[in-house]
């Protein structure tokens, strides 16, 4: 059994986009946290940190899920995909990314980083949603910018409809 | 905000897991998904001094289907239930309640289990639960039990559970002959936590009237209730008596008052949603006869 103390730092060792990263986290540390402060990706927001706005979904082990509601000691060993690995390496924005831009489905961008995330993941699991199963997915996401028309835009737009 | 400081212990069995609940005597919270427990952690709403992550217990991730109950393990994941053939169409009013849980990125990692652990009055797996007389598996070092449901939930996020006990699972009736089934909440927006929500079973007799009836309400008192409703047993199966049955409960229950809603509109909701799911039932059920 695995036990580690409340002042403890644990090593962490994450394969995130496809890299094997690690840091150190005692157990109270947000995998949100962890993600920026430990390995410097800014790309996933921190919102409510209680689960409700969607700022800071990621796609972990194949599950678009919160990452301020998981502690980085959970998650030794997993797999998580953040919005830095949406793009290519040179920086060209992929299908969904460029619909996201050519539909101005954001502004001030904050949820974006969440929305790409979840969307990813909706897209390969429903490649083709109709525009209720889409805003039914973005009912767990909070965007105060764009009023979420051009997002549901730019989904049925990356899914080829 | 951040969580206080806590020990993370991950257990390899539910024995290892029962240990620690008695060597913390109380000040242990076990995680599952962590969709209600980590955001009262990052609040500080409590303040434990350990976590218990059971996330890797697999042998509580899976569901079996007896003759009469599906037994649900505690981790199974809410979206995975609603990918399980046999629970849904073995469970309908389960099928129904759940694309009302929460949002996508939630049912994802959220579990049947937690949600009945966690004890929020609005949830809707404690609501279908109470409604169908489902049970609640625990287990301790003193040895298991199964709770009815009805006699589970407290109050206000507070439990039949006992320090050292932990649930293991959950017990699904599965569906009647001749009964229909009907969920249906008011939220703020689709996803959150219901301002009030019905789930009704109702049984239809071959004459056309109620052979039998639960009628849960979830979000209007401090705990899912059944509403007592023996008075209309016996009674036609329509429309009319739908609005009956609400108007009567509607009078009777006490309800919660917070920032979303005062008394007055939770009975409202509890008219108006009442009447549309108990008439929404009704035909169901009549339908199954009619066809069978």
């Amino acid at each position: 059994m695995l036990r580690i103390k409340p002042d403890q730092k644990q090593r962490v060792t994450l394969t995130v986009n496809g890299r094997t990263v690690s840091g150190f986290a005692e157990p109270r540390m947000l995998l949100t946290d962890f993600l920026r402060h430990e390995l410097g990706l800014y790309g996933t927001h921190v919102g409510c940190e209680h689960g409700v706005c969607g700022a800071c979904t990621a796609i972990i082990d194949n599950v678009a899920t919160r990452s301020c509601l998981r502690y980085a000691v959970q998650c030794d060993g997993l797999e998580i995909e953040t919005v830095e690995g949406l793009a290519d390496a040179d920086g060209t924005l992929n299908t969904l990314q460029k619909a996201f831009n050519e539909n101005g489905a954001l502004q001030c961008g904050f949820c974006t980083a969440g929305i790409l995330m979840s969307a990813t993941r909706f897209l390969q699991e429903n490649p083709k949603p109709s525009t209720d199963e889409i805003r039914d997915m973005l009912s767990g996401h909070i965007c105060r910018c764009t009023g979420y028309e051009q997002i549901v835009r730019a989904i049925r737009q990356a899914s080829g409809q | 905000m951040k969580p206080v400081a806590f020990e993370y212990c991950r257990p390899d069995t539910v024995e290892e897991a029962l240990d620690l609940l008695k060597e913390f005597g109380g000040d242990a919270s076990i995680i599952s998904g962590g969709l209600s427990l980590g955001a009262m952690l990052n609040m500080r709403l409590v303040r434990p001094k350990a976590l218990i992550d059971i996330n890797g217990l697999s042998e509580l991730a899976s569901a079996r289907a007896g003759d009469a109950t599906i037994a649900t393990g505690t981790l199974v994941r809410q979206a995975a239930a609603m990918k399980f053939p046999e629970l849904m169409s073995g469970v309908p009013l389960l099928a129904k309640a759940l694309p009302n849980v929460g949002h996508y990125q939630t049912r994802s990692r959220g579990t049947l289990g937690g949600s009945v652990a966690h004890a929020d009055p609005s949830a809707e797996i404690p609501l279908t639960l109470v409604t169908l007389a489902g049970a609640v598996k625990l287990r301790s070092p003193r040895g298991s039990r199964d709770v009815p449901a009805r006699e589970f939930f407290h109050g206000l996020l507070t439990t039949d559970r006992r320090a050292d006990e932990m649930i293991t699972g959950l017990t699904w009736p599965i569906r009647r002959e001749f009964t229909g089934y009907a969920f249906d909440e008011i939220a703020q927006r689709h996803g959150d936590f219901a301002i009030a929500a019905v789930a009704v079973a109702a049984t239809v007799g071959g004459d056309g009237t109620i052979a039998e009836l639960s009628f849960g309400l979830g979000g209007v008192e401090d705990r899912p209730l059944v509403a007592e409703t023996a008075a209309f047993v016996g009674k036609p199966a329509t429309d009319a008596t739908a609005a009956d049955i609400a108007n009567t409960v509607a009078e009777a229950v006490d309800p919660m008052v917070d920032l979303q809603a005062n008394a007055d509109y939770r009975r409202q909701l509890v008219r108006v949603l009442g009447t549309r799911s108990l008439s929404a039932a009704f035909a169901e059920a009549a339908e199954l006869r009619e066809s069978a």
